[in-house]
């Protein structure tokens, strides 16, 4: 599938402006101040960040970013490439929600009895996939990964049974078309990369992940 | 009984010991500056920083240090020396103040891709995030203004750091880094191995291995085209490709216009190159760039400043991109062959696939449209008939006597897009200006560093009287240490170029854009420096020629008609076709 033709295929989850969500993702070294250096450059261009991930990767010692925006194509190329421009970063990648798979983590802490005397509470949170990570006398907290629609939907569930507490971690996201980071960490380490493994990509047009 | 292998281990403790050296982390900071090539430092001392002072004291046989002003002053002049050196510039200051006044230096840098290394001492590490006297948390003030800044808190990473920041400034789109380095490890003592430098950094690709495809697309286009247009930058010069270059145009034909950062790449003679890109460029490249079939962009970076409207610019145009910044290729303008690569090398393979070519009528194009602006602009600016002396006729006495042979260093405003505009160049790193951050205050500090940078030329600072008061402690290092720096203030009593924008876009109200000046002869006289005024026509050219053959440094103060304005001009948010010839 072609660049073009994946903005086509995007078309209809764009918003009116023609913004939808990206999810970008960042390998890079683990190095202090490097989130700042990547922040700024969203806040340079007064976007926001809706969610932000740091983790470790599949390799070790190299640090994984997911970064959520709603933002038009263009602009999200743009952002992509000044990301990995910045010296320690190794490589970006953005994709559309339907490129990836991903998941939010959420925790609802809600009173033990409500849950106990009230059976359509269990009966929510069965519903909704919850798993009960702590069960003391006073309070119960529930766990729920999925996307940010059904998380916030068990929120609104919740709202008339005491929801003491709630957060949510940023998304994570797997790429579904990307190979992993082990073969391109052997390109990056070698001082001359070969024929095969030039890095050139971003005029590439016929790569399956927007990558540059 | 001495054995064999006694004396293998003697030697394998000779080998180290030949390879270790013991001393303080300022003392390995100083050597590995001197393994880097470094002979000049542009620097101010303080609290967090005395420890390397301390050491440099030991040093002075190999590395000169400039004692300046103001760190401000410091850091342009720094980046005036790489200008004209090609080397990386080096910058030292304190602590606090001393490394906040760096960031419109870094900034600058940043912007005009010029490579620095600056160092900044900087409080204990155990006294970090305390407020402790003279603390600032520079590293994340100079995030956005630097290709790369570290904070060092252990002697240890002094030598591997110092190896990379070398590396990141001068290798691919060069770039200022900053290193922060903590008091503490400034007075370490340890023992340190020999210093190696770096050529790799697994995370950072500065150039790519360049992808013959697209050279071939771009020769085809080349080869069709009926009416190609060439824009150089400063790429041209970063990328020490200017002979490369010259080789492309000369074997295509192609009329090539410059940015005012490209400037010089070719000489002002060159009978392909059409002039200035821009703004107040000239009238032919700019209304021109709407009529190409073909634009050829190599190392520039379409600024507003270049393209006007850009919505209007160079629609009808392939455009082939050449850059070493992947982030710039389709950044203001989509590019239909994107070539990310270093110039010094695509530029050669790009000239062997391109076809022998005279565009004679198209580059007679650009000739009727250079005409018209003689007759309009040019004659009455370098050969006026009113009583006042004008910015351009300065440049043409200039031209006449230092015949393109001169490095000419400005500062920002009016006299700058002039000095561009006219200044004649035979030489490549000639013209040091501010272009992309546009600092005040740039051009005598500049033009210190440029002295040094470029010992044997005659180095020329054009300065408004405007810019000239924002930096002119930098007197008092060109009074202590003796950089040989003409120093021309051309005086028009006004912030000139908002007084223009003030009278053509603000209906003539002129809100805080009359400066009044000191006796500006008075002021050189004060630091020692020689020094005249001038305000009829008729003394112009003695003065210059009094300036520019005097030993020393002088300056020459050119009083210059209160109200002219730098024409031709594309207005802000108008497309490059509107530019106005008055």
């Amino acid at each position: 599938m072609s660049t073009e033709d994946k903005i086509k295929y995007t078309e209809d989850t764009l918003d009116l402006d023609g913004k939808q969500e990206y999810t970008i993702t960042v390998y890079a070294e683990n190095r202090i101040g490097l989130l700042n250096r990547i922040a700024i450059i969203f806040s340079k261009r007064k976007i926001n960040i809706e969610s932000l991930n740091s983790s470790a990767s599949e390799i070790d010692g190299i640090h994984r970013f997911n970064i959520v925006i709603h933002e038009g194509y263009e602009v999200v190329r743009k952002l992509a490439r000044q990301i990995e421009k910045q010296i320690e970063v190794l490589k970006v990648y953005f994709n559309t929600n339907e490129e990836i798979i991903w998941q939010e983590l959420a925790l609802y802490k809600v009173s033990t009895d409500e849950i106990a005397e009230k059976v359509t509470v269990e009966r929510l949170l069965r519903q909704y996939g919850a798993s009960a990570v702590v069960i003391r006398k006073d309070y119960t907290v529930f766990a729920v990964t999925g996307h940010r629609e059904e998380t916030d939907a068990l929120v609104k569930a919740l709202e008339p049974y005491e929801l003491i507490e709630f957060v949510r971690s940023a998304r994570v996201a797997i790429i579904k078309d990307s190979a992993g980071f082990h073969e391109k960490l052997k390109e990056f380490e070698a001082e001359d990369p070969g024929e095969e493994l030039v890095e050139n990509e971003f005029l590439e047009k016929g790569e399956k992940i927007f990558t540059m | 009984m001495e054995t064999a292998q006694d004396t293998l281990q003697t030697e394998a403790q000779a080998e180290t010991s030949k390879t270790l050296f013991k001393g303080t982390g300022s003392q390995v900071l100083l050597n590995g500056l001197i393994e880097e090539g470094v002979t000049t430092i542009f620097g101010y001392p303080g609290g967090a920083i005395m420890p390397i002072y301390d050491a440099l004291y030991d040093y002075a046989d190999k590395l000169e240090h400039i004692l300046v002003r103001h760190e401000q002053g410091g850091i342009h002049a720094a980046q005036g020396f790489a200008r004209t050196s090609g080397k990386v510039g080096v910058c030292f200051a304190t602590s606090g103040p001393g490394a906040t006044n760096l960031v419109t230096g870094l900034a600058d840098a940043q912007i005009d891709s010029t490579p620095l290394v600056v160092i900044t001492g900087q409080v204990f590490a155990h006294l970090l995030g305390t407020d402790a006297f003279q603390e600032t948390d520079v590293i994340n003030i100079t995030t956005p203004v630097t290709k790369w800044n570290y904070q060092v808190t252990d002697a240890n990473e002094i030598q591997e750091v110092l190896a990379k920041a070398f590396y990141i400034a001068k290798s691919g789109r060069p770039g200022p880094v900053l290193i922060d380095i903590t008091k503490n490890a400034q007075i370490q003592i340890e023992e340190f191995p020999e210093y190696i430098k770096c050529n790799h950094i697994r995370s950072y690709r500065p150039k790519p291995k360049v992808r013959v495809e697209y050279i071939e697309q771009a020769a085809e286009l080349i080869n069709a085209a009926k009416k190609p247009f060439v824009l150089f930058g400063q790429g041209v010069i970063l990328g020490s490709a200017e002979q490369e270059f010259k080789a492309f145009i000369d074997k295509t034909g192609i009329p090539s216009a410059w940015t005012i950062m490209g400037e010089g790449a070719i000489p002002t003679s060159h009978p392909l190159n059409v002039g200035m890109l821009g703004m107040h460029g000239n009238y032919g490249p700019n209304v021109l760039t709407n009529e190409a079939d073909v634009i050829i962009a190599i190392g520039m970076r379409f600024d507003d400043r270049v393209t006007g409207r850009l919505d209007k610019y160079a629609k009808q145009a392939k455009i082939v991109h050449l850059d070493i910044d992947p982030a710039e290729i389709d950044k203001n303008v989509k590019a239909d062959v994107g070539i990310w690569g270093d110039c010094k090398e695509t530029l050669p393979l790009l000239t062997n696939l391109v076809n022998e070519n005279k565009h004679e009528d198209w580059l007679g194009v650009f000739k009727d449209y250079n005409q018209q602006e003689i007759d309009q602009v040019i004659t009455s600016e370098l050969y006026p008939e009113g009583e006042e002396i004008t910015m351009g006729e300065v440049l043409r006495n200039i031209n006449e006597i230092c015949d393109g042979e001169a490095i000419i260093v400005t500062d920002v405003g009016q006299h700058q897009m002039v000095a561009c505009r006219y200044a004649k160049f035979n030489n490549t790193r000639s013209n040091i200006t501010s272009g992309g951050l546009g600092t005040m205050g740039f051009g005598l500090p500049a033009a210190i560093g440029a002295k040094y940078g470029a010992p044997d030329k005659t180095v020329i600072a054009i300065i408004g009287d405007g810019g000239f008061q924002m930096t002119p402690q930098e007197l008092g290092t060109i009074m202590q240490f003796g950089a040989e720096v003409k120093i021309l203030i051309l005086n028009n009593r006004f912030l000139g170029m908002v007084r223009q924008w003030q009278q053509l876009f603000n209906d003539k109200r002129y809100s805080f854009v009359n400066i009044t000046s000191p006796d500006f002869v008075a002021l050189a006289k004060a630091y020692y420096i020689e020094a005249q005024m001038v305000n009829e026509r008729e003394n112009l050219r003695t003065a210059l020629e009094t300036m520019i053959n005097h030993k020393g440094s002088y300056l020459l103060e050119v009083m210059v008609g209160r109200e002219n304005n730098v024409f031709p001009m594309v207005p802000q948010g108008m497309s490059v076709s509107e530019i106005r010839l008055k």
